[in-house]
């Protein structure tokens, strides 16, 4: 069985997207081999990816030649009408003339809808050469690419570059196939710089080894160890000191390279005065270099660069990278000394000339919405007996925003809130006041930490609760796929801000307070259509995020989260805590009783209540009868009370546990009792009784939501 | 070998040029803030026809301005911009070599081609390329325009910006722009980019930040867009009372490209007033959407024009005629 290549050579495709095409073209001609029935089996042709910069390749070993023949039936006409007076119609023989059988050779068949003609036929398989090359195409202009592209004149065809070379080969056989006005070959292409000449690939088994013959390694694997390899080779030149691991980084720089060189480069320890932040940014994001610490952890004046070539013989290399390395931190020192001319408290008024949103206005006006909502919240925790202080929340949300006017903001914007920080401690402001500036726009992502104070907590959650506000009464709230202001992302910060600060605040009112200083906006009123119906939608929104976390992020089971939520989604502390109780006591038998007798309880109150029967508020106790009831009664009234004070400490365990210590009277209960008894007196204080339960015992879950298999 | 002084590497990578075949185009007369925006590029690449140029084109960005003070960042820095229509296959192996051309030994330098695709709202144009980094320096856009003033193109053009001022300092590896060598004198003393150039950066910085007249600023560009925005309706309005074919000429000789000087002119005033801090928030996006109505204008008319035109043989006689004079 022969062996299958496809290689698609293309101008430089985008380091960010180079991974997810080359998984999608091998799954599609994995596909494609199965559904053309040109494999035996997934497990026995193991389909090798491969992807440069320049290339996207698939390896199917074992691939059938040939299609098997395969037999198929035909269904014809009924007989009904296929015979008439035992002759053979013309709908039989025009059905015989399209199978291309006898009239005689026809057969019957039974189905479900009656007696019909049959006939069987033979489908000759037909070459994989052939059905390649008339399948290939078309799954090529179904990659999927984040942004893509025309290049040829009159053309329609997309792709995320021009497509320049393509080699298939069926083992050493090329197989006719064109795409994008290119002929697919043999022949491939090695390093633009390191190589001249095309290389022919003589057979589909020999395409890693040919190719790498020309200075390209087409294993991403192979390439990213080369790359681990190299910078510990380089950075054993400087003792003690360590590349810090970036798996980021490395996933960027191996998807830029084909033939990949590492080279050690230094600049001068008189930028290490620059903040560390700043400097690993210009290195990270905008070189693409490796920073490097010293054994004590500390940055040291060197980096290390990927090269896509295969050394730096005489330095030239290192040299022009340490060159524009050099012009970078000047540029960021000179912007540094710049702004620190006008000091961040006169920078707030600039603010006024910075837009946050089109249709909200400016940095200046958020700021003053921000620290609103955030001395208030201050106020409330202060109430509440948390320790905070105001005044270091009101600076801060007052300075917060401050560093978007400055120059090295401007530059690196990704730095917005960490140089102002660092630019509030350097001009004197408190360091409680510089760190909740520094982290106020965190958790940036799942892997980033809180704000580390309850300040900084604060002023993050009131610029979200801003940002999210605003965009809802815009009526630009995210919906499926679609987020483009990341308000997803900056709930979920706000969320794991609230739970990892452990803050008793409600989720619905810091919004409510967000809302109502756009409210007060006399001329944000024509833009702001959807304030309206803003609270109902972000509750909406926020439960599902909130749903998110104690699902993923706690890993709380999804049956617990609901039961949980269903009892409660305001308070993301007492939810998690509540979740957390739950969980604990699920696997015990008597909670998986009671929340089916929860269930039971439910589903006798909606009968009940679709039946147009009524009940009281309250159970009386003298009108029980029975003394399974009488028992219950009692002790719903008992329990009641403790899981009250419970509730009240925040004891949800102990609580849980006491009410799975109702089961025996429940059992008992449902046993000997008939709820629906048609004495209306007894009837409804009955329903009582269980609405009781369910009112009482529902503050921490709604048990009925639990999933009780056995 | 000697690095090339900045007036022979501009001269090396108009020889290559030049030797492909590309018209070399002298830079644009009007204020721009990058060689897109010049003619040559922004209504070249529009309709059908091949065409080819490469010209120097100063572009200025007032809010970039630093003084004179800044060894990497200039108020009016010098593209070199080739346009390819359509792109030759070859079209990345031809910019290479352009390198080559200037002295650069590709095999001992490190060279990738990294994803950064060109977008200009104001000019309703966008495309697909990268940034070409040569030892971690960015030399190079190159771009794959697929429309402009709004217009969806084919064929496609390719784009390549050279940056003059940052491939000199590399080549002659000097740490600051003011450094580089611009020629040698007739006396054999070196003339700097600072000799040359230097007060000028910081004349126009103070003239962009502090001594614009902002009132006046406003005017100038109200002035402009009535007038241009007066020729972009004219022509729809010659447009449609001419029945197809007989106005053709009427046509042909209507001042588009007029149109487009005026449309630079304001699209400058508005670079001087932002760098003058004298556009609010509010009135930002609404500005640059007026020259943006301009720019489509202009190119919608131009394209019209180069259809209805039924003597488009003509057109290159045309300008043959005007370099002449």
């Amino acid at each position: 069985m022969p062996d299958l290549l496809i290689e698609i050579g293309c101008e430089e495709i985008p380091a960010r997207m180079i991974e997810g095409a080359r998984d999608e073209f091998a799954k599609r001609i994995t596909d494609l081999l199965q559904r053309e029935r040109l494999t035996v089996q997934r497990a026995e042709a193991p389909v090798a990816s491969y992807s440069t910069p320049r290339r996207l390749a698939v390896l199917a070993r074992h691939v059938s030649a040939q299609q098997p023949h395969v037999e198929e039936q035909l269904i014809g006409p009924a007989i009904k009408v296929a015979f008439k007076d035992g002759n053979p119609t013309a709908a039989a023989e025009a059905f015989a003339r399209k199978a291309g059988v006898d009239v005689g050779k026809l057969e019957k068949i039974t189905n479900s809808r009656g007696e019909y003609l049959a006939a069987t036929v033979v489908r000759k398989g037909r070459a994989a050469g052939e059905i390649l090359a008339e399948a290939l195409p078309k799954e090529l202009n179904a990659l999927y690419w984040a942004k893509n592209m025309y290049w040829r004149t009159g053309k329609s065809e997309r792709f995320v570059r021009p497509v320049r070379w393509m080699v298939a080969l069926l083992d050493d056989e090329s197989l006719s196939l064109e795409y994008a006005g290119v002929r697919a070959g043999n022949r491939s292409r090695g390093h633009r710089i390191l190589t001249s000449a095309p290389v022919t690939i003589s057979g589909a088994n020999e395409y890693v080894e040919e190719l790498r013959a020309s200075k390209v390694i087409a294993d991403r694997a192979e390439r990213l160890e080369e790359i681990r390899k190299a910078l510990d080779l380089e950075m054993r030149k400087v003792s003690g000191a360590r590349w810090r691991e970036d798996a980021e980084l490395l996933n960027t720089v191996v998807n830029l390279t084909e033939f990949p060189g590492v080279i050690l480069g230094s600049f001068d320890r008189a930028f290490l005065s620059l903040p560390e932040e700043v400097l690993v940014t210009v290195m990270r994001d905008h070189q693409k270099y490796f920073a490097v610490e010293d054994a004590s952890g500390k940055l040291a004046a060197h980096f290390l660069a990927v090269l896509n070539t295969d050394g730096d013989r005489d330095g030239v290399i290192r040299h022009g990278n340490e060159r524009v390395l050099r012009a970078r931190f000047n540029d960021a020192q000179f912007f540094w000394q710049t702004d620190q001319k006008i000091p961040l408290t006169d920078r707030v008024e600039m603010l006024r000339n910075v837009m946050f949103q089109k249709d909200l206005g400016s940095y200046w006006t958020k700021t003053e919405r921000v620290r609103a909502i955030s001395t208030a919240l201050a106020r409330e925790l202060e109430q509440a007996g948390v320790r905070v202080s105001s005044r270091v929340v009101d600076q801060a949300a007052l300075l917060a925003k401050a560093d978007l006017t400055t120059e090295l903001v401007k530059e690196f914007t990704e730095l917005q809130g960490i140089i102002g920080g660092l630019y509030a401690r350097a001009q004197g402001h408190p360091e409680t006041v510089a760190d909740a500036i520094y982290d106020h726009y965190r958790p940036e992502s799942t892997d980033d930490t809180v704000p580390s104070s309850t300040e900084g907590a604060l002023v993050a959650l009131s610029d979200k609760a801003d940002s999210i506000a605003g965009m809802f009464a815009l009526g630009l709230q995210p919906s499926g796929s679609k987020d483009p202001f990341a308000l997803r992302r900056q709930a979920n910060g706000m969320i794991r801000i609230l739970a990892e600060h452990n803050l008793p605040l409600r989720i619905g009112e810091i919004v409510e307070r967000a809302l109502t200083q756009y409210r007060a906006c006399e001329d944000l009123k024509s833009k702001l259509r959807e304030i309206e119906k803003a609270p109902e939608a972000l509750a909406a929104f926020f439960r599902e995020r909130l749903e998110f976390y104690l699902r993923d992020v706690r890993g709380i089971a999804y049956d617990v989260v609901n039961a949980v939520l269903a009892a409660g989604s305001e308070d993301v502390v007492d939810a998690s805590a509540r979740a957390e109780a739950v969980t604990a006591v699920r696997p015990t038998e008597d909670f998986v009783a009671i929340s089916t007798a929860f269930k039971r309880i439910k589903n006798i109150l909606r009968q009940a209540r679709e039946g147009g029967k009524k009940w009281p508020e309250e159970f009386s106790n003298s009108q029980l009868s029975e003394s399974a009831e009488q028992v219950l009664g009692a002790r719903v009234v008992e329990t009641r009370a403790k899981v009250e004070s419970l509730h009240k400490q925040k004891q949800h365990q102990q609580a849980l546990t006491h009410i799975a210590q109702l089961r025996p009277v429940i059992d008992v209960f449902f046993d000997k009792v008939m709820v629906m008894v048609d004495d209306e007196k007894l009837r409804s204080n009955r329903l009582a009784l269980l609405a009781t339960m369910q009112r009482s015992f529902s503050t921490i879950a709604d048990f009925s939501e639990i999933v009780t298999e056995r | 070998m000697q690095p090339p002084t900045f007036q022979e590497l501009i001269l090396k990578l108009q020889t290559f040029w030049g030797d492909y075949g590309c018209v070399l185009q002298q830079p644009y007369d009007i204020e721009v803030g990058a060689g897109t925006m010049s003619p040559e590029t922004f209504l070249r690449v529009l309709g059908p026809k091949p065409y080819r140029t490469a010209y120097l084109q100063p572009s200025r960005r007032p809010a970039d301005g630093r003084y004179g003070e800044n060894p990497n960042r200039l108020y009016k820095h010098t593209q070199l911009q080739v346009i390819l229509k359509p792109p030759p296959n070859d079209v990345q192996e031809l910019y290479l070599r352009s390198l080559q051309a200037i002295g650069i030994d590709l095999r001992r330098h490190d060279i990738k081609f990294e994803e950064d695709n060109w977008e200009s709202p104001t000019l309703g144009a966008w495309g697909i390329g990268w940034q070409v980094m040569l030892d971690g320096l960015e030399i190079t856009q190159f771009t794959y325009f697929q429309q402009c003033g709004g217009i969806d193109l084919d064929p496609i053009s390719a784009e390549l910006t050279y940056g003059i001022e940052r491939l000199a300092a590399f080549l002659q590896d000097v740490d600051s722009i003011y450094d580089v060598a611009w020629t040698r004198g007739a006396d054999g003393k070196l003339v700097t980019y600072g000799d040359v150039r230097l007060a000028e950066e910081l004349q126009l910085s103070v003239y962009n930040f502090e001594a614009a007249d902002v009132q006046k600023a406003w005017q100038h560009l109200q002035l402009y867009e009535t007038e241009c925005k007066a020729l972009i309706d004219g022509y729809s309005v010659l447009k449609k009372k001419a029945p197809e074919g007989a106005a053709a000429d009427e046509l042909r000789r209507y001042p588009v490209l007029g149109a487009f000087d005026l449309c630079l002119k304001c699209s400058h005033l508005f670079n001087i007033l932002d760098a003058r801090g004298a556009i609010s928030v509010t009135e930002r996006v609404g500005v640059i959407a007026r020259i943006r109505t301009l720019a489509v204008g202009v190119a919608k008319a131009y394209l019209d024009q180069q259809q209805s035109s039924v003597r488009e043989a003509a057109e290159p006689k045309l300008e043959t005629v005007e370099v002449h004079a």
